[in-house]
């Protein structure tokens, strides 16, 4: 177990490769209650979240979620949230557990008479059951089949062993499957059926070891490594969740003028040429024993691929498909080539 | 931690390292325990023959798909073998941490060093009181 956030979380079950094919390949289970989860109600609800976030929950369905960014005034990345809107006068947003009491306050604070705002973190657990199988063991707990014909991020109430949870279409794997909302109390029931009826479809309990590998190749951001408040999101090729042109929104005036002035930088993939592994904060070479030109924010083996892949932040000008690059690890500069990106896409989407 | 191998006739290090005598020359991996913390071994960097170590610094790295992690020499003196089957079959780490996985030979500048290492007992323990 690993000290993360506040919260003891264990890194890995079985092994990290032998998880990471399991989600692959059937199904991996995933405790995820660090995430923070903030209850906003009342008729300006909506109005209020869309004023903190890039994308557009207005024109979002109920039963629909949405992913986007929450940014600082300088268009910098407060944190990554997904938003669930249940009805026009109710939205969940969820929040990445380091960053939990920042996306607190500035809920909170946004909220206050405007509309009701809770954080139900300490009150939710969430488990994430992920991979190709994960409809058929979900299929097994309970009455899920209108939710399984849904397009990927719908969410709807569902009884799971008896116990009233909130199901969603959601992951951070790159696979299909859910993510299962639940009294904390609940949770370990949950988790353990779960894990019972999953075993004859190959479900393995997951650790966060292989949720940083699967996501990587993928190239789902993690905050902290390709988000940070000083680092915006069309920089980080998530333009497609920044709509300017929903009205005002915190943020939108520096990353209007930003798109303007155009990027100085931008996350590229990496996969490795010569021998060795990206790791998150070494030094990107434009040349051999050259001038730092930019950084890594995540390198690992792909238990998937088969190669050593990474992010990274480079000159716009040294983004393309193809650019040579050096990575500094640890003194030694190791040859690495721009390619394009995700690393894994799965078939059939 | 107690079912972890920790064989005897060798010397260890906090660091996980073991030191094995043949004859003046000392062998040199990381033991059972090293390799469960780290899994799936991808990555062995060491150093050339004739490269010259000392007790206690690092003299190569081990990467698994997770983290990467510094081997520290239990004692100082010169490479004189070098394994380097690892850098084609860095798995072998983790098939064979005391056999197949070795990775260099030290010649010793004072074969008394070894005496200061952990004895296989003084590694259990200090495997057991690092295991919370």
């Amino acid at each position: 177990m690993v000290p993360f956030a506040g919260w003891e979380m264990p890194v890995q079950y079985s092994g990290l490769v032998d998880e990471h094919h399991a989600v692959r390949k059937a199904a991996g289970l995933f405790d995820v209650s660090h995430m923070g989860e903030l209850d906003l109600r009342g008729e300006h609800a909506i109005a209020v979240v869309n004023y903190l976030v890039t994308n557009d929950i207005s024109k979002l369905e109920d039963g629909h979620a949405i992913y986007t960014l929450c940014c600082n005034p300088e268009g910098g990345v407060h944190d990554d949230l997904i938003v669930y809107k249940a009805a026009h006068d109710r939205v969940l947003v969820v929040c990445n557990g380091a960053n939990r009491d920042k996306i607190v306050g500035v809920f909170a604070k946004a909220a206050k008479d405007h509309c009701e705002f809770v954080d139900r973190t300490d009150e939710t657990a969430l488990i994430a059951l992920q991979g190709p199988k994960a409809w058929d063991i979900l299929a097994k707990a309970g009455d899920v089949s209108a939710l399984a014909k849904k397009p990927a991020y719908s969410f709807d109430e569902a009884r799971l062993f008896n116990v009233d949870c909130t199901v969603a279409r959601t992951g951070y794997t790159g696979e299909d499957g859910c993510e299962i909302f639940m009294p904390w109390g609940e949770a370990e029931k949950v988790w353990n059926a779960l894990l019972e009826i999953g075993k004859e479809h190959g479900l393995k309990p997951c650790g966060l070891g292989c949720r940083d590998t699967l996501r990587l190749e993928c190239k789902m951001p993690l905050y902290g490594q390709e988000l940070a408040e000083d680092i915006n999101p069309l920089e980080a090729a998530l333009s497609w969740a920044v709509k300017f042109d929903k009205g005002d929104f915190v943020g939108r005036a520096a990353l209007l003028a930003a798109k303007e002035k155009g990027l100085s930088r931008k996350l590229v993939g990496l996969e490795m040429v010569g021998r060795g592994i990206a790791r998150h904060g070494y030094d990107l070479r434009g040349a051999e024993g050259g001038e730092k030109i930019g950084f890594v924010t995540s390198g690992s083996p792909s238990p998937t691929l088969g190669k050593n892949i990474g992010l990274g932040y480079v000159p716009a000008d040294k983004s393309a498909i193809g650019q040579k690059l050096f990575v500094d690890c640890r003194g030694k500069d190791v040859e690495a080539v721009v390619v394009k990106t995700p690393f894994y896409k799965r078939a059939g989407r | 931690m107690a079912s972890v191998n920790v064989p005897d006739g060798l010397r260890y290090t906090k660091d996980h390292e073991w030191a094995k005598n043949e004859a003046g020359k000392v062998r040199v991996g990381v033991t059972a325990f090293a390799v469960e913390q780290l899994g799936d071994i991808t990555l062995v960097e060491l150093p050339k023959v004739g490269t010259k170590v000392e007790a206690g610094k690092t003299f190569g790295t081990v990467e698994s798909v997770k983290t990467l992690s510094d081997l520290y020499a239990p004692l100082s003196g010169t490479v004189v073998a070098v394994n380097d089957d690892l850098a084609s079959h860095p798995e072998y780490v983790n098939d064979g941490a005391y056999d197949k996985g070795w990775m260099v030979v030290i010649e010793a500048s004072d074969a008394s060093q070894l005496d200061a290492l952990l004895d296989p007992e003084a590694y259990k323990k200090h495997l057991a009181e690092s295991d919370h």
